[in-house]
């Protein structure tokens, strides 16, 4: 198979905190009824973690889950795994209905790092970034500035985002430019 | 600034992060229905000043349609429900109400 390509080439801006493109991502779509258990057991069977809740994400080693709708989830993996696992996924979902998708290089991932990673988002994105409002192990879809986005926390010093790989160009800039020393914010206790 | 709440995601998301669907609970006239029924569902709305019923999307999110019961008047948000019903919950019907005696809209009122 041809070699993945990123959507910058592994980008990297060095600011208030370092934003970088993060490598080739697997993200696998899977859009059925999370609520429903022969979903959840298919999924704990090929993926090895449990349906997280209502904008819960799971974690073990490099994989991932992020639950981003009641029907509708991605599971981040290796891009040279995903599309094994999308066959897993569908032999062990059955008769259930569900709809499992490649979707690797349908988005740019980008890997937020320092702990000024709250103000950045926060200026871009109408979410409130408080400490006790948004902790790791929280996904939130929202809006970058004009496109449509998603982050989570993996902890205070570390943050990753997603967008569509046809607005990476304008969400690093935006990162970046967040991220200029010259535009540095001190809101949140650090 | 409107904050509603989406019923699916639970994240109180304010009006940037949502697209506006027009008025909740419309009754669809389409093939069959004669042409009074056709004009009054495609172009006859309440537009009241006081309690109002809407259909949002939470577009910049998770994606889902859902209603929302709002003073236009205020602003003030009564409540969110999901769109997969055709009347406001009793529960919320009850809060309203309980703000806004002798309330009415469409087929819905204080009394119903």
């Amino acid at each position: 198979m041809s070699e993945p390509m990123t959507a910058l080439g592994g980008a990297v801006y060095d600011g208030v905190v370092t934003v970088r493109e993060a490598p080739a991502t697997g993200m696998v779509l899977l859009r059925a009824d999370l609520s429903d258990s022969a979903v959840q057991e298919a999924v704990r069977a090929v993926i090895g973690l449990s349906v997280p809740g209502q904008r819960g994400t799971a974690f073990a080693g490099s994989t991932g889950l992020l639950w981003l709708s009641p029907d509708e989830m991605i599971i981040l993996g290796s891009h040279a795994e995903s599309r094994a696992r999308v066959a897993a996924l569908d032999d062990a979902l059955g008769s259930a209905h569900a709809l499992v998708c490649d979707v690797s290089d349908a988005r740019a991932v980008f890997t937020l790092e320092g702990r000024g990673l709250r103000e950045i988002l926060a200026k871009l994105a109408p979410v409130d970034m408080a400490p006790d409002r948004f902790a790791p192990g929280e996904v939130r879809r929202t809006r970058l500035a004009q496109v449509a986005a998603a982050f989570w926390l993996r902890d205070e010093a570390s943050a990753q985002v997603i967008c569509f790989r046809s607005v990476a160009q304008y969400v690093f800039d935006l990162l970046s430019d967040a991220a200029d020393p010259a535009n540095e914010l001190r809101h949140f206790p650090r | 600034m409107l904050i509603l709440t989406c019923p699916y995601c639970g994240v109180a998301a304010e009006e940037t992060e949502l697209a506006p669907g027009g008025e909740a609970h419309l009754t669809r006239f389409g093939p069959g229905s004669d042409d009074a029924e056709f004009e009054s569902y495609l172009f006859y709305r309440e537009n009241p000043k006081g309690v109002h019923f809407e259909r949002w999307r939470h577009a910049n999110g998770c994606g889902k349609w859902f209603h929302a019961a709002r003073c236009t008047n205020t602003l003030e948000v009564f409540g969110t429900y999901p769109a997969q019903t055709t009347e406001p919950p009793a529960a919320l019907r009850e809060a309203i109400s309980a703000k806004r005696p002798g309330w009415s809209w469409r087929s819905f009122s204080e009394e119903t």
